[in-house]
């Protein structure tokens, strides 16, 4: 398969399993105003698996439409990063995910409204406005827990802790990758990883939270080399359509 | 967690109107909330949030005291004018 199809469905991916993670807080949030506050997030997050999905069935030029990208595909060939599958925890994983992702897409998005591909910039400059919203709002979770109570600051630091290792895969480069950079498509990872860390590292200092110092990395997302939170999440996701293929209502 | 009051403008040159209002623990929270929740479908394009508390209202004991006195005094209202026929937006 192309080099930008494989680069276009790593970021529908994380969008996809994202926006669905975040959409089990349906109901169920810490209350009312929150609970609605992460649905808007998840939905303008589906909206953007929804827009990166059809590029991405475009580019492969055969019947495989965006919705069978997402409903029929087993979980080998979902290319999302780690990060995004793995389970909400509590509010603090939660929101620190989302906060480690808000970052990435800002950036993301900043330089591929720039994209030398019309429509990949063109749905990036249509994100870019969400998830600038998103990442305000998820920053200020993230100072609210560490800087709370103890209780908070210790949840937050327990979401550090496990969270931390999963952000170096999205920052993973390969030939592919380089090409597309090359070719003034696709944003350069290393680029996007020095503005992350400069971002985050800053939010960091402003509270007491500490960055795990232990060294394992999270890889393999890319490859279709997922956890075992995948497959369950697909399982769920993908049931109506399995069971009863083009059903619509 | 406190309560704050929501105010919208829907577009420019209208003024802010109060639609509700959200539970938030800090005022940043607030403002964010009633974006969620308030301007979902397009409804405004300014917001304001104010702390319930700083709100001083009137008192319901007080509605025949304060209200009714306006009851009878028509010639408050300037209904009482000749317009010429040319006239006809007023």
């Amino acid at each position: 398969m192309s080099a930008l199809y494989n680069y276009v469905l790593n970021l529908a991916d994380n969008t996809l399993i994202l926006g669905q993670r975040l959409s089990e807080w349906c109901g169920v949030g810490p209350f009312l105003e929150e609970d609605l506050a992460l649905t808007n997030t998840s939905l303008d997050i589906i909206g953007q698996a929804k827009m990166l999905l059809e590029l991405a069935s475009e580019i492969k030029g055969d019947d495989e439409t965006a919705d069978d990208l997402a409903f029929m595909r087993d979980q080998h060939l979902f290319k999302n990063v780690l990060l995004v599958e793995q389970p909400n925890g509590d509010y603090a994983q939660t929101m620190l995910r989302q906060y480690m992702i808000d970052v990435y897409h800002v950036y993301l998005y900043e330089e591929l409204s720039n994209s030398s591909h019309e429509k990949l910039a063109a749905i990036a400059e249509k994100s870019l406005k969400e998830v600038t919203y998103h990442k305000q709002r998820s920053e200020l979770w993230i100072k609210r827990m560490a800087l709370g109570t103890q209780e908070s600051h210790k949840r937050m630091q327990n979401a550090m802790n496990h969270l931390w290792h999963y952000h170096h895969e999205l920052f993973e480069s390969n030939d592919e990758i380089d090409e597309l950079v090359q070719q003034g498509i696709a944003a350069n990872p290393e680029e996007l990883h020095k503005k992350w860390d400069v971002e985050v590292k800053d939010l960091i200092t402003q509270t007491p939270l500490e960055i795990p110092t232990t060294g394992w990395k999270a890889t393999g997302g890319r490859v279709g080399h997922h956890s075992e939170y995948l497959g369950k999440m697909l399982c769920e996701m993908q049931f109506l359509q399995r069971a009863y293929p083009g059903c619509e209502w | 967690m406190k309560l704050y009051e929501v105010f919208l403008r829907a577009k420019a040159g209208l003024s802010h109107k109060h639609v509700g209002s959200v539970h938030a623990t800090d005022a940043q929270m607030a403002m964010q909330n009633a974006r969620d929740l308030y301007t979902r479908r397009e409804e405004g394009e300014s917001i304001w949030v104010v702390d319930s508390t700083q709100i001083i209202s009137s008192n319901p004991t007080d509605k025949a005291a304060y209200f009714e006195p306006a009851e009878d005094k028509i010639y408050r209202h300037p209904s009482f004018y000749p317009f010429d026929k040319e006239v006809k937006n007023i």
